[in-house]
């Protein structure tokens, strides 16, 4: 069991083809950290200024984490983070 | 110069990087989402109101304004929906002047999704595509569906599994393979944009959705022309994602810019949403930067039940701009002026109908519509759909032998008649 972040389509040139990467940490925002320090392309499609862009929706098992506690919310192994480009629908 | 050249490309409303045209709906720096670019200078010479009048009444008529590469090969049908001077209605809310832009008379799935759909098919077939799909609260589903028959398409609709029951059989009617999502529409939306990723499909609302939003601004354009080609002082608009509000007041801005309109709008733009799904109208009333995601919507209106809009931002920032405001109004308002509108106006609006004109009602008793200016109201789907929701508010028929005295009694009031 290991802590998964799914990458999308558009950021897998950045994060070296991988469509998961296995991270370490016990937040979102520890997560996505050591996904930036393993990829340190991807920092700047997912922050902007230390800020995460607004057209980025990060999701744990599925469940929006702007619903949860947004960055500080709590993670472990053989959760899986996803990160889903926002702009859809209506 | 052909029309294929009209359309530049696509640029990020964020930071303004160009795209070709493909079908992409966010800018891969930023995530930021893509508008379709004109070369305005260029339509100018092709356009004039004796062209544009001299063509066939529905949406097609603006086609150099539309963004597809030739000839429409979806929908050439859709669009010239009625602009009806509403009388009658206007009387019973106390304003002077009051216009209905009609789409629940759309063809061919009685609501506006069908301008955008049209659009956004034509150019999955310019793509290359062979399946469509959308994530819908039920008119796109519709549309996505009678439109993707038409063109030989196949189709995916995916919606939220607790959809009015029309509109899930007014989508597999036509063959689509419908797929009910046990969640809200903001995750029927998120799970479709990881098929899109995954099948390469094209979706309307997803990879398609820069072309596909466009085509809501032939509402706009239809709205000018009808009015002599001249923009009313006030438009009302209900909100889902949030596009289309701005997409009618871009086509004001677009029918200037190509000289079909002489004076600049001044249209103030004026968003109305339900209680149970006002993540829009929040925004603006409370002078938000950005929307607050609503978790779990919760109205009869579920047409307009989209608690993480896309265009949020834009559509907030766009009715403040403009001058205008934003309103949201209960269920029970909602069901009042569906009927309102149908006993006034002869016109049948499914509830974010009454969504609209309640919201228009609340805003003009607020003083932020003068009673005195004109009004145009949209209404955006058809009440055949959304029946559950007035069954309990209109009476039963009476139930009577077929004897001319059973009907005198009643006529007489001297008899309750049995009811159905």
């Amino acid at each position: 069991m290991a802590l998964k972040v799914q990458i999308p389509t558009p950021m897998r040139e950045q994060a070296g083809g991988s469509a998961e990467v296995v991270v370490t940490g016990a937040t979102v925002k520890a997560a996505l950290d050591d996904l930036t320090r393993q990829h340190p392309a991807l920092a700047a499609k997912l922050f902007d200024n230390g800020k995460l862009r607004p057209y980025i929706n990060v999701f744990v098992n599925d469940e929006d984490i702007r619903y949860l506690d947004d960055l500080d919310t709590p993670v472990k192994d053989g959760e899986i983070v996803a990160l889903i480009p926002a702009v859809a629908g209506g | 110069m052909p029309a294929s050249k009209f359309a530049t490309g696509l640029q990020c409303k964020v930071c303004g990087k160009l795209y070709p045209k493909s079908p992409i709906n966010f800018c891969t720096d930023d995530f930021g989402p893509l508008e379709v670019v004109y070369d305005y200078a260029a339509i100018r010479p092709h356009v004039s109101r004796a062209i544009i009048e001299s063509r066939p009444r529905n949406m097609w008529r603006y086609r150099e304004l539309l963004p597809i590469d030739g000839a429409p090969t979806v929908g050439p049908q859709v669009g010239g929906t009625p602009l009806i001077r509403a009388d009658r209605l206007a009387e019973a809310i106390g304003v002077d002047r009051l216009w209905i832009k009609n789409d629940a008379v759309n063809f061919p799935t009685l609501s506006f999704k069908d301008r955008v759909v049209s659009v956004a098919l034509s150019k999955a077939r310019e793509f290359g595509f062979k399946t469509v799909g959308c994530a819908s609260t039920g008119n796109l589903a519709n549309s996505v569906a009678a439109n993707a028959a038409q063109a030989g398409l196949e189709a995916y609709v995916f919606v939220p599994s607790d959809l009015e029951k029309a509109k899930i059989l007014g989508t597999s009617v036509f063959g689509a393979k419908v797929v009910g999502v046990t969640g809200t529409y903001d995750e029927v939306n998120r799970l479709c944009t990881q098929v899109a990723f995954k099948y390469n499909w094209g979706f309307v609302n997803i990879n398609l959705r820069p072309f596909y939003a466009e085509g809501s601004k032939s509402m706009g354009f239809e709205i000018a022309e009808d009015l002599g080609w001249r923009f009313p002082k006030h438009v009302v608009c209900p909100m889902a994602g949030g596009s289309l509000i701005g997409k009618i007041h871009k086509s004001f801005e677009e029918l200037y810019k190509v000289g079909l309109v002489a004076e600049a709008p001044q249209t103030k733009m004026y968003g109305a949403q339900a209680a149970g799904c006002n993540p829009i109208t929040d925004c603006v009333k409370a002078n938000r930067d950005r929307h607050k995601p609503v978790r779990k919507p919760n109205t009869i209106c579920k047409s307009l039940a989209i608690g993480d809009p896309a265009d949020g931002y834009f559509s907030a920032q766009l009715i403040k701009n403009s001058g205008g405001w934003a309103e949201d109004v209960t269920d029970d308002e909602i069901v009042e002026n569906m009927l309102l509108l149908a006993r006034t106006e002869g016109v049948f609006a499914e509830t974010a109908g009454g969504v609209t004109l309640a919201v228009t009602r609340k805003l003009i008793e607020q003083g932020r519509i003068p009673r005195n200016e004109e009004i145009v109201i949209c209404v955006t789907g058809n009440g055949l759909k959304t029946q559950d929701c007035v069954a309990e508010a209109v009476d039963r028929p009476a139930l009577i032998k077929p004897a001319l005295d059973a009907f005198d009694a009643i006529y007489a009031g001297t008899r309750e008649p049995a009811l159905v």
